[in-house]
């Protein structure tokens, strides 16, 4: 093994997105030599997709607000299938994580106090979401880059040496967890554009490496998120927890073709866009759930004045949770009521000025001018559901991010579970990265602090992952990479997508078996040297486990409840919400364990009134908390 | 629609390469990176591209297309005629590493030289208050997504490999205006612009604001104000005087 690069670090981020990012400055910042592996270049990370803002409670627009309303909004988005303890340190931290931000040099969008502004999003009470525009993601991760680098200035007026105690590895992809006794020992990775490999030695690793969506055809998702985490924690031992909820997001780009999936943020809706279909109704009134009822405008009037008085109206039903707004939208089209290219009309043009739209939604604005000839300040969109978010990941300690079952293996933001229950809220996201992302800084520093002697890596435990890695060379089969990918994407769009009914999930299953004899065939022409087809084929097996994990969950939640619709079983049921899914990796196969979701506290229980804990927690568990009664 | 496009893609390393003739399928609504993924996964499985985002928010695809420094993914089809041949390149200015992959690590060093946003020593974390008309100038240089097109499209550096070490180049000079208009920075950046990130050598052409996806006024907005800031400052009787008395090290 000597003639491969070797690396030793106290920890080794995998991922270089808002919650990777956040991780390393923490673990710097307890002192400990860290290592950054980022997919692509630094800086390029899917965080830079997001749009709407970070959810904080700040109360710089509504002074009601504060963390057990957001804590509150968190549970009901979720339909308290979250892990409250993760819920409840979001709602608390995320301010002062925003405000840390403007201490890096982040410049949000300003109230006349000066102040940073706060913007209305769906399921949150009051306006929450600290923005930039329609480009709050690119603040974000370059707020944090520039972070990264200040600190590295810091290191190099010391040390001489900019790299000294924390550098950034670009363009490098992770393709196993090395273990030893049972414990982390490093990653084998390699350089994408050399091919060669590369062994991190390191006693603490966490996983930052986002979401699954390019599993399914139709995403928002970029290249990269191939559920590299997801995959690399269950290889390594660990569990996933409620892959079945995926969200959807309600509004995608439906045309042209080539950009169907892109994200249209939700703040077109909370700046004033209203949802149509072709008959010209604002079909979201005719989809308010029981649950939501009395917290949502019945009128298009009522609806309107919510916009300037927020106080005395109710809001309108297209700021609804996400999952609500993408069932509500595929469901006017399968009724026929669609438009030209099968989505719905989402409408700024008439609501607002040009002035205005372009103003507060320049990306947007200018995002359907270049890619669709599309004019947003005089014609609507045409939106549908894509891809966007998985709430299921990784299965972790809340306050520290530990991995159950790996000791060494950390996990922060889309590829940790538990934090969004069964859907999540717009604007929550960037702050889980924050939040989350520095306890598991935090985490791994304490961890690696209690270690006694480092791990050291056998060379067999390189060699089983050099086998995995090189396999797509080596194999005699004639499968091509990118045409089994699309296979993969039809299918699980087409099987286990926005509704889901048995006899479809369980074809699913049945084709992700075949398909995983067909990866095995995968063959791959030309050299180590920046190839795609290679990359990709790895990419392929983290796809497929990832996939199959998503479909047994999917198979087993009997119900429906927020990212995990079944067409068998359309109703919420109280029995299951006290339920996580786990998942685990047998080495063929993936396994499912049920495994109960712990009770909130009664002081946090007692933030909701009794009618509304009735509509999510069975008789019994009121009992328990003492609500019980009357 | 529906047809077969005339696509040349340089193919090569550091070593030397051609441009390579394909013939792929375009459909309607098509960028050019959606058809350079056709040829990939159809044709040149070993094409190396760089890609993140297909909307434009990432920067991650810039290439020459016919000459032009362009992202792909914001260069729809119908913008070339049906039989117009459609060369595209990796971008000038950085070492190609395969394909239309370049080496671009040139401009994260750039980003390194230059000193990070210093903060109030006096304000605690949620006490910045600062004015919407304030953070709106720094908010537009903020917008940039990094593509380096600027950086490959700029003379200074484009043809003049030598100029690389002295000139930080619009994209940077560019981030030390951003962080000289925020409102609550408290360091003087004007003669470091000049002294050692080369604001002297931009002769204001304006090829990076004309190439910028983001459409930042780079030149008007960040370089001349920048030149003008620079000026005032060298020249100002009170700033010459104040600096003669107190002798501050820098000079």
């Amino acid at each position: 093994m000597s003639q491969i690069e070797r690396h030793q670090y106290d920890v080794v981020i995998i991922g270089a997105g808002g919650a990777g990012l956040r991780a390393a400055i923490e673990a710097r910042a307890n002192g400990f030599k860290t290592a950054i592996i980022c997919k692509s270049l630094f800086g390029k990370a899917h965080t830079v997709m997001a749009e709407g803002g970070i959810a904080a409670s700040m109360g710089n627009v509504n002074s009601n607000d504060g963390w057990k309303v957001h804590f509150r909004d968190t549970m009901r988005g979720g339909k308290f299938q979250n892990q409250w303890r993760m819920a409840e340190l979001h709602a608390k931290e995320s301010p002062d994580r925003v405000w840390e931000l403007e201490t890096y040099g982040a410049l949000f969008d300003r109230t006349d106090e000066g102040k940073i502004s706060q913007r209305n999003f769906g399921g949150h009470e009051y306006p929450r979401l600290a923005h930039v525009g329609d480009r709050t993601g690119l603040e974000l991760i370059r707020t944090m880059q520039q972070k990264i680098v200040s600190l590295q200035q810091e290191d190099f007026r010391e040390s001489g040496d900019y790299d000294a105690r924390m550098k950034v590895f670009a363009e490098l992809t992770v393709v196993e967890i090395l273990k030893t006794d049972g414990k982390v020992s490093g990653v084998l990775a390699y350089y994408r554009e050399t091919g060669e490999y590369v062994v991190f030695e390191a006693p603490a690793v966490v996983l930052a490496t986002g979401g699954i969506g390019k599993s399914f055809k139709v995403t928002s998702n970029s290249w990269e998120g191939t559920g590299d985490g997801h995959a690399l924690a269950l290889r390594a031992g660990g569990n996933l927890m409620g892959m079945e909820f995926i969200q959807f997001h309600p509004t995608g780009m439906v045309w042209p073709p080539s950009v169907k999936g892109i994200l249209v943020t939700e703040s077109v809706r909370g700046d004033g866009g209203v949802l149509k279909n072709s008959e010209g109704r604002r079909f979201m009134f005719d989809y308010i759930p029981a649950v939501f009822k009395d917290k949502y405008a019945e009128t298009e009037e009522e609806a309107d004045r919510w916009y300037t008085d927020a106080d005395n109206n109710r809001r309108p039903p297209e700021l609804l949770p996400r999952d609500e707004v993408a069932r509500a939208i595929n469901s006017e089209v399968k009724a026929g009521r669609g438009t030209p290219h099968g989505g719905v009309y989402l409408d700024v043009s008439t609501r607002l000025s040009a002035d205005v739209i372009k103003r507060r939604l320049p990306s947007m604005w200018h995002q359907f001018k270049e890619l669709a000839d599309v004019d947003i300040t005089l014609q609507p969109m045409e939106v549908g559901p894509t891809c966007h978010y998985v709430m299921g990941g990784v299965q972790v300690d809340p306050d520290s991010g530990a991995a159950t079952g790996v000791p060494g293996l950390f996990a922060a933001g889309e590829v940790a579970g538990g934090m969004h229950g069964s859907n999540r809220l717009g604007g929550n996201s960037l702050s889980d990265l924050l939040v989350f992302g520095r306890r598991a800084g935090v985490g791994a520093a304490e961890y690696v602090k209690n270690l006694g002697a480092r791990p050291s890596v056998p060379d067999s435990e390189i060699d089983r992952a050099l086998a995995i890695a090189n396999a797509p060379f080596e194999s005699n089969g004639e499968e091509n990479p990118y045409a089994l990918h699309a296979e993969l994407q039809q299918m699980m769009n087409d099987l286990v997508g926005i509704i889901r009914d048995e006899a479809e999930v369980q074809e699913a299953l049945d084709k992700l078996e075949v398909l995983k004899e067909r990866a095995a065939k995968v063959k791959v022409a030309g050299t180590r040297q920046f190839n795609t087809g290679w990359h990709l084929a790895l990419d392929l097996w983290n796809m497929l486990l990832v996939s199959e994990a998503v479909a047994k969950s999917a198979l087993e939640r009997k119900e429906s409840r927020g990212g995990h619709t079944r067409n068998d079983y359309p109703t919420m049921d109280a029995n299951w919400r006290k339920w996580n899914l786990l998942t685990k990796w047998n080495g063929k196969n993936v396994e499912l364990i049920k495994e109960e979701n712990p009770l909130m506290p009664r002081e946090l229980a007692e933030l909701f009134d009794v009618e509304e804990l009735k509509k999510y927690l069975l008789p019994e568990e009121l009992e328990q908390l003492g609500m019980g009664g009357h | 629609m529906g047809y077969l496009a005339k696509l040349r893609v340089w193919r090569g390393d550091k070593s030397g390469g051609q441009l390579v003739d394909h013939s792929v399928e375009v459909s309607e609504g098509e960028v050019v990176l959606d058809i350079i993924h056709r040829l990939q996964a159809t044709q040149a499985p070993d094409l190396a591209v760089r890609w993140n985002c297909k909307a434009g928010k990432c920067g991650s695809c810039a290439a020459e297309i016919n000459g032009r420094p362009r992202l792909m993914c914001m260069t729809r089809m119908n913008t070339f005629a049906e039989d117009e041949e459609i060369t595209v390149t990796p971008m000038r200015t950085f070492p190609v590493i395969k394909d239309l992959v370049t080496d671009v690590s040139f401009n994260y060093e750039k980003a390194r030289e230059v000193p990070a946003f210093d903060p109030p020593k006096d304000l605690a974390p949620g006490e910045y208050r600062m004015a919407q008309v304030d953070v709106q100038r720094s908010q537009e240089f903020r917008k940039c997504i990094e593509c380096f097109m600027c950086q490959n499209v700029c003379h200074v550096i484009r043809d003049h490999e030598d100029n690389k070490e002295a000139f930080s180049g619009p994209r940077f000079l560019m981030r030390i205006a951003e962080l000289d208009m925020h409102p609550l920075d408290q360091t003087d950046r004007k003669n470091m612009a000049q002294e050692e990130h080369g604001l002297g050598m931009c002769n204001i052409t304006k090829c990076c604001t004309e190439v910028c996806p983001e459409h930042i006024k780079i030149t008007d907005n960040a370089i001349i104000p920048m030149k003008e800031r620079v000026v005032d400052n060298k020249y100002d009787p009170l700033v010459w005087l104040g600096r003669t008395i107190t002798r501050r090290k820098s000079d």
